[in-house]
């Protein structure tokens, strides 16, 4: 293991996301940064910039110009232009810059729209119970480990057309591509040539593509990209993206809405005797507990909000913090059941939109309704015993509670 | 009242058409459209207010002289 960083003393010059402060706790960190700077810097991961207002983390995500998607996971190792083929990057199209982004997204498009993911839900609705079911008799259980982390990594293997079983296979890759950053470059780099997830999956491909059937990956077999198949290099890149995007985030968010309602009895009460609030609990609960915040590079040296970007800076995309900044959104530090007006970036915003917000939102819904049919009453056994993931994704990894 | 989805700016965070199916449709991508030419019965107008409220990308125009 590599030496663990010195404790942040101040966010604004030395601000460090996987710091222990800002993973129990970002909230008090981003108000400050808001009144002090609006956005900070740190040398740490070779020097990177933060803006945590709405404004500009907006302005962040809608310049496809000055900021290059290449990577979007600030860690040690800090791709060159050499080092990925841009502007496709290494997981399209989220590591796509325009105008190559548009056509690698377009493709995915249509296996993640609306209608599409409602194909899902019974299948989604059924593993709940099961999870559920898997629980009774027990008086205490952990919301994260016994029930979310395995609804978005099972409904992805689903859609993928791979055995269930085979789900922890990509829980332990997800775990070691987002939660890893904070050790040096070589040993990430280590890691990931230690991992066997290309193996994995270029043995499903070839599985495949000699039996082709109606799953997502003979749907991106059979895409098309400018007339032309893609390359088995792609689809397993595009693998890779629907896990890291797809896992750890909407477990992330599953869990804390579950975090919040085993704290909160009075919401609790109210989503289960009016169920027609869930749809604005839902956003409200992806505006206060976003999981996700993103990550750029500066693409050319220029001045933002009166900081000198440099080319190769990261710049970290909070979409947490931009999601509670009061003056985006009224009592930003509430969690308000019934919010009707709540226009929050938990998806970000601009051209890479979170492809899979319709899976999510369905998995989060469905995940809640169950959860609560079952246990409408549970609380925490201890508030100090919940741990939250380290990174750029957040949310609770163990969520001890008492059902009754 | 008119509501009208701007093909530039909308994203497919499909928030119109969560709030107000009857006012917005969204193609297999996920874009986002008027339903028909975009008027607005007087009983959906707070639909169509709220839809624009919630749109993240402000793709959602409203005119009211319609």
């Amino acid at each position: 293991m590599s030496e663990p960083r010195p404790d942040v003393a101040d966010f604004a010059t030395d601000f460090d996301h996987t710091d222990p402060k800002w993973v129990t706790d970002p909230f008090p960190i981003w108000d400050d940064l808001r009144e002090r700077c609006p956005v900070a810097h740190t040398e740490r991961y070779g020097g990177a910039w933060l803006p945590v207002t709405h404004e500009a983390v907006a302005a962040v995500a809608y310049d496809t110009e000055h900021f290059t998607s290449r990577s979007v996971i600030m860690s040690e190792l800090r791709p060159d232009d050499t080092m990925l083929p841009a502007p496709i990057g290494i997981a399209p199209p989220i590591t796509s810059d325009p105008p190559f982004h548009a056509m690698a997204r377009r493709m995915l498009l249509p296996a993640f729209g609306p209608k599409k993911v409602a194909e899902y839900e019974a299948f989604t609705r059924d593993l709940c119970r099961e999870l559920l079911d898997a629980t009774t008799g027990a008086s205490t259980l952990d919301a994260a480990v016994d029930y979310a982390q395995h609804i978005p990594v099972r409904v992805i293997v689903k859609m993928l057309g791979f055995p269930q079983e085979d789900a922890d296979i990509f829980r332990e890759f997800i775990h070691l591509v987002i939660e890893g950053v904070n050790v040096s470059a070589e040993e990430r780099q280590a890691q990931f040539e230690a991992s066997d997830i290309d193996v994995y999956l270029d043995a499903r491909i070839q599985e495949h593509l000699d039996e082709p059937r109606d799953d997502l990956t003979t749907f991106l077999l059979e895409a098309e990209l400018d007339g032309e198949r893609l390359h088995p290099d792609h689809v397993r890149g595009t693998m890779i993206l629907l896990m890291i995007a797809g896992i750890d985030t909407t477990w992330s968010a599953i869990g804390a809405a579950l975090w919040h309602l085993a704290q909160n009895p009075e919401d609790r009460r109210r989503l289960a005797s009016e169920p027609a609030l869930m749809d604005t609990a839902v956003e409200e609960f992806l505006r206060a507990y976003a999981p996700v915040t993103m990550a750029r590079m500066v693409a050319e040296d220029f001045e933002f909000e009166g900081c000198p970007f440099t080319k190769g800076d990261w710049v970290l995309l909070p979409f947490p913090a931009a999601n509670r900044d009061p003056d985006a959104f009224p009592e930003a530090d509430e969690v308000i059941l019934d919010r009707e007006v709540n226009r929050h970036a938990a998806f970000g915003l601009g051209i890479h939109r979170c492809l899979g917000s319709n899976l999510a939102r369905m998995e989060l819904r469905v995940a809640l309704e169950e959860w609560i049919a079952r246990y409408p009453d549970f609380e925490l056994t201890d508030p100090d015993a919940v741990t939250w993931s380290a990174g750029q994704v957040r949310g609770p990894r163990s969520i001890p509670v008492h059902v009754s | 009242m008119r509501v009208h989805v701007d093909p530039e700016r909308c994203q497919g965070h499909n928030r119109c058409y969560a709030i107000a199916p009857d006012l917005f449709e969204v193609d297999d991508l996920g874009f986002a459209t008027e339903v028909g030419n975009g008027t607005v019965p007087t009983e959906l107008e707070a639909q169509a207010r709220l839809a624009v409220a919630n749109c993240p990308e402000y793709a959602i125009v409203i005119s009211e002289d319609a």
